[in-house]
């Protein structure tokens, strides 16, 4: 498979990343050629083989559901959460309007 | 009194604790050689003397009450800057996060200080730890100490790589302006920087240290690890670096055992496995005969050389480079410009449009790419062919280091397929660049414990590295193998200062 520009600006806009028509042009080699090296994996065969997940085998823990069962990543830290927000106001984050 | 940044970990611990010299003489001594080296070398984006000095007379006045002192007391250290510190700048080397000043303490580097290590500065790196040659920071490039000799003992003084992403960790450790350095490992951030710079890096088994308040590129592969003069200072600083923490849902719940006291290169009995399938098309000679010496130094220390193959190695490349881009894409979402960091916001611009100009402002040219191949790899209709076939294939590559380990008990190979490159050399393509993970990424894909130690110098006079891969959990088998190429190496070579 192959990409052209307009698949490259499709994915730059789901990735949220803005894009120049030059910048465009640029990548869309890079992106085949890195694409075009990794479909070699396409020539294994897989059949029986389950996706690895986990690295190590390790189950996933639960914590009581207490708030602030950990101080150090329960609540009550607002204004560190705060600290480097670009814009913060009235104890929230700010952006730009999102409703007409 | 000899140079105080002569010594590494063990030493300078061992010093503090006699009473030979303070922990604050040394935070000096390397305060200044950080100071005098810095501007050439690039390897720290800020220093913190401060902290540096702090540290020390805590340990120093802990001694003079006769309490007792940790396993890294008065050693002065570089810190990757992908662990967040709290109130000094963490960028990941990326613009998207200057300025950002962390509220927390990563889980590795608040053990490191509990242990009382001091922090000299913020080490550079490879952007978001993308990279194998520290040139994609937005706070520049990195350069080694070493410099390459011609066949005459003519010094070329070409800057060259100091590896990546742990670039500024190596740089710095190899200069001996930090006895030692944190470096994370995410396909041989470590254990390529290590070899190209003639010191010592271990990445553990994933799980071993908390990826806490570390900067996310790949999280199924992300892993700190330490780097260091030597092996012992390796295991010494691993200890202090390694832990349960409940705050990282993949950290393993198991006890740090004692990889200092347990040093052994006696390696009667055990078996080192040579893949055949390492032995790469135009493989590099001095690399080759550096390989041929690390299985001679192994059989004197007592080992039996078997071979072994681990067929799926060629695809190993591929599995990771679809793999590491689609977790980073999803990791990097979180860089939008409302929480922290960079904000772009053009005049009239909505919110989807602040979101795209920040990241296009404040992410670098090779993140950019990563993220571009992980969303396509991610997303609707191309999933199964990219992502999932990449996840089973990489299961088929864990399986055959397993199937290896039925036989061996330490996997040998070169670190890397060349000694360091001079900067600018493999920027065209980024192919080529990637390519220098070739036998750093298996391992990595397979979660096991991993080692870089220097064997020698190759005909340009610089460090080669030997990689030794371990089985799950144990990195005592890996560093002993280590400390057997150490003692017979005998590798002494130190970069000329010309800083």
């Amino acid at each position: 498979m192959s990409v052209a520009p307009a698949d490259v600006a499709k994915i730059a806009s789901l990735a949220r990343l803005k894009v120049t028509d030059a910048e465009l042009e640029a990548m869309v080699p890079e992106l085949n050629g890195i694409l075009a090296w990794v479909e070699q994996l396409g020539e294994v065969d897989v059949t029986g083989i389950e996706p690895m997940t986990a690295v190590i085998p390790n189950t996933l823990r639960l914590r009581d559901d207490v708030v602030n069962a950990d101080p150090l990543t329960g609540g009550d830290i607002r204004d560190k959460v705060l600290a480097n927000a670009p814009v913060a106001e009235h104890g929230f984050f700010g952006v730009p309007k999102v409703i007409e | 009194m000899t140079n105080l940044t002569e010594f590494g970990i063990a030493a300078i611990r061992d010093g503090v604790v006699r009473g030979d010299f303070t922990a604050t003489e040394v935070a000096q001594a390397f305060n200044a050689a950080v100071a005098e080296a810095n501007p050439a070398l690039n390897a720290f984006i800020v220093t913190t003397p401060d902290h540096a000095l702090a540290a020390a007379a805590k340990v120093d006045s802990a001694r003079a009450a006769g309490e007792e002192l940790g396993k890294l007391a008065g050693v002065p250290i570089g810190m990757k800057d992908l662990f967040a510190t709290e109130g000094v700048q963490t960028t990941a080397a990326s613009h998207i996060l200057e300025g950002f000043e962390p509220q927390y303490e990563s889980t590795v580097s608040r053990k490191l200080w509990e242990a009382g290590a001091g922090m000299l500065g913020k080490l550079n790196l490879d952007q978001f730890a993308m990279g194998s040659s520290n040139e994609t920071s937005a706070f520049g490039n990195v350069i080694s100490p070493w410099r390459r000799t011609g066949a005459d003992g003519s010094v070329d003084t070409a800057p060259l790589a100091p590896g990546g992403s742990s670039g500024g960790s190596s740089s710095a450790v190899a200069a001996r302006i930090a006895a030692a350095a944190t470096g994370t490992d995410t396909g041989g951030s470590i254990r390529q920087p290590a070899a190209f710079t003639g010191i010592s890096g271990i990445k553990p088994t994933y799980g071993r240290c908390s990826r806490w308040g570390i900067v996310a590129f790949a999280s199924s592969l992300d892993q700190a690890g330490p780097m260091a003069r030597d092996v012992r200072d390796c295991a010494i600083m691993l200890e202090a670096m390694a832990g349960f923490d409940p705050k990282d849902s993949t950290s393993l719940d198991m006890p740090v055992p004692e990889w200092d006291a347990n040093l052994s290169d006696d390696l009667r009995g055990r078996k080192i496995g040579i893949p055949r399938e390492y032995r790469i098309d135009g493989f590099n000679a001095d690399v080759a005969k550096s390989w041929d010496d690390g299985i001679a130094w192994l059989k004197d220390a007592g080992a039996e050389i078997v071979d072994i193959n681990l067929p799926h190695t060629r695809y190993a490349l591929p599995t990771y480079y679809i793999i590491a881009p689609a977790e980073a894409s999803s990791n990097l979402a979180r860089y939008d410009g409302v929480r922290y960091g960079l904000r772009e916001l053009p005049e009239g611009a909505n919110l989807q449009e602040m979101y795209a100009a920040t990241r296009a402002a404040g992410f670098g040219a090779e993140v950019k790419r990563r993220i571009l191949i992980g969303t396509y790899v991610l997303s609707a209709g191309f999933y199964d062919a990219y992502y999932t076939q990449a996840q089973k294939v990489r299961t088929l590559i864990s399986r055959d280091f397993m199937n290896a380990f039925d036989e061996v008990d330490v996997i040998l190979t070169p670190t890397a397929p060349t000694s360091a490159f001079a900067l600018g050399e493999k920027t065209s393509d980024p192919l080529e660049m990637y390519l220098n993970d070739v036998f750093s990424v298996p391992a990595s894909l397979a979660g096991l414990p991993a080692m870089s130690v220097p064997a020698g110098l190759d005909r340009g006079g610089l460090p080669l590295g030997l990689h030794l891969i371990g089985r799950p959990f144990d990195e005592q088998g890996v560093l002993n193998a280590g400390l057997a190429i150490e003692r017979r190496a005998g590798f002494s070579a130190k970069p000329a200062k010309w800083w």
